[in-house]
């Protein structure tokens, strides 16, 4: 059950931030942010470290809080509707917002106690309640997508993290969201098994259906799977455009800087 | 006599041979109060270690109080006070109960730090993972987080119970016949100390050699990653 979709939201919006203020103590992180995104679009935020890029994911995740402003997702406000202040939501609210989004993190963050197939299988057994054989079923589709399908009987640990990283992107597609968000999904592989991550994103990436936003230090890639680059400093888009906009002729002297800085 | 059982005092062997018997009642009542006061404690630990972390101050708070309170008194005084002071309210408990309830409690303080420090240990990345896959906080601690931290807590949970074995003595201040309270009153009736309580030392010695081996074994069974409950 969802609150209905409040006043002002367009409907060809799936994400939206509205003057949106994160703060960790003295230091903010996201400052005065506007933010939208529509269904399907792929949309890759660049920017140096502390630029607030991560935060905008963990936010929609509903792991980080925020102080001002508001963030709507498929129509549902992160705080409860009527609510005063952002993220007075409760627990059952939070949990609704999440049927929506999946998220896939730099370390992975597999349950080293399950085995591939289990880690798949718990959450859409547990809080979809599809029973067990279906969702084995479909666990085992999932890993012929990401080409793990034998390994299904393997702990983590007996993984290579480019394959510990293939696996969380099926256990997240597994739970069927709206959302993907990748946080730096390749940041700590090693070179060589950056590309095998990469390919899986980017077959990913031709879903239409599949609104997806990457955070990434990886150029090149991000130039290849984006439909819209965000460049983000200071907790603000400084720049956004098509990939070969930001790229090609970037417009503000903080992108050129940086881009120059990373390409080095 | 004790419990019908007569001891001979001809010799150093007949009469340690003639008084085990007696002993090794004795041990039964202190396995017996080891095992129920240990699992009090893992369960009562368990339930201040989560109260502990309950977002709430108004019930974080108190129980971080009461479990300083019990680690920072000492088991005799809590024992004497279940005992002597409760019967004047109305609570009367058979001693033996007293005991166990006195260890299991003091014993609970220790085990919630034990399993504090499991819990706090636990990756954040797996409970953000947790969160993403959009499990209940029910789900989280039981099939993600309970199961990372056993194997972690093993070890210092098998201490604190070879702990209470050594401290089921305390029981025979409060009339339990546990193996030292037999053994000073065998000592008390023949002016025979040596024999009563050098069995009773061998005796402990041999309970804890098991316990410790016992956990130890456990210890190694157990996967390292964690024990995958259902």
């Amino acid at each position: 059950m969802s609150p209905p979709a409040e006043p002002g939201t367009a409907p060809d919006e799936i994400i939206r931030f509205e003057k949106v203020t994160k703060r960790f103590g003295a230091l903010t992180v996201l400052d005065d942010f506007d933010f939208h995104v529509i269904p399907g679009e792929k949309v890759t935020l660049i920017g140096p470290s502390g630029s607030g890029k991560s935060t905008v994911l963990r936010i929609l995740m509903t792991l980080e809080r925020f102080q001002t402003g508001r963030v709507e997702l498929d129509g549902i406000s992160y705080h409860e509707s009527g609510g005063k202040g952002p993220f007075k939501a409760s627990p059952r609210h939070l949990r609704e917002i999440r049927t929506r989004v999946g998220m896939v993190f730099q370390s992975f963050n597999l349950f080293p106690h399950m085995t591939v197939l289990r880690n798949i299988i718990e959450a859409p057994v547990a809080v979809l309640k599809i029973p067990k054989e279906e969702a084995i079923e479909r666990a085992i589709g999932l890993l012929d997508l990401v080409g793990l399908a034998e390994k299904k009987d393997a702990y983590p640990r007996q993984l290579s993290g480019g394959q510990q990283q293939r696996v969380a992107i099926a256990r997240a597609l597994a739970m069927r969201p709206r959302v993907l968000l990748f946080d730096e999904p390749t940041s700590a592989l090693d070179p060589q098994l950056v590309g095998e991550v990469q390919s899986v994103i980017r077959d990913l990436a031709h879903e239409h259906d599949l609104t997806m936003l990457l955070v990434t230090h990886e150029m090149r890639f991000a130039r290849e799977i984006s439909d819209r680059v965000c460049f983000f400093d200071k907790g603000r888009v400084v720049e956004q455009g098509t990939p070969s906009d930001i790229f090609g002729a970037p417009s503000e002297k903080r992108t050129q800087e940086f881009l120059r800085s990373i390409l080095d | 006599m004790i419990y019908g059982i007569h001891w001979d005092l001809h010799s150093p062997l007949a009469f340690a041979i003639s008084i085990l018997p007696i002993l090794l009642i004795g041990m039964k009542v202190t396995v017996e109060a080891t095992i129920l006061g240990f699992l009090v404690a893992l369960l009562l630990g368990l339930v201040l270690a989560l109260l502990r972390r309950v977002p709430l101050r108004i019930i974080a708070w108190p129980t971080a109080v009461v479990i300083e309170f019990l680690r920072d008194t000492p088991l005799l005084v809590q024992l004497f006070f279940l005992y002597y002071v409760l019967p004047k309210y109305g609570v009367t408990l058979p001693a033996l109960f007293t005991g166990v309830l006195a260890l299991g409690v003091q014993y609970s303080a220790y085990t919630s730090e034990v399993y504090r420090a499991g819990l706090d240990a636990i990756d954040r990345g797996q409970i953000e993972a947790a969160t993403a896959l959009n499990l209940s906080r029910a789900r989280l601690y039981r099939t993600i987080i309970l199961p990372q931290a056993i194997p972690r807590i093993i070890p210092a949970l098998g201490n604190y119970l070879v702990s209470m074995i050594k401290d089921t003595p305390v029981l025979s201040t409060v009339t339990v016949l546990e193996m030292l309270n037999l053994a000073q009153i065998i000592g008390d009736r023949t002016y025979r100390y040596l024999i009563p309580l050098s069995i009773v030392g061998a005796l402990f010695l041999l309970l804890t050699v098991i316990a410790s081996t016992a956990v130890n074994r456990l210890d190694r069974m157990l996967p390292k990653e964690g024990v995958p409950l259902r």
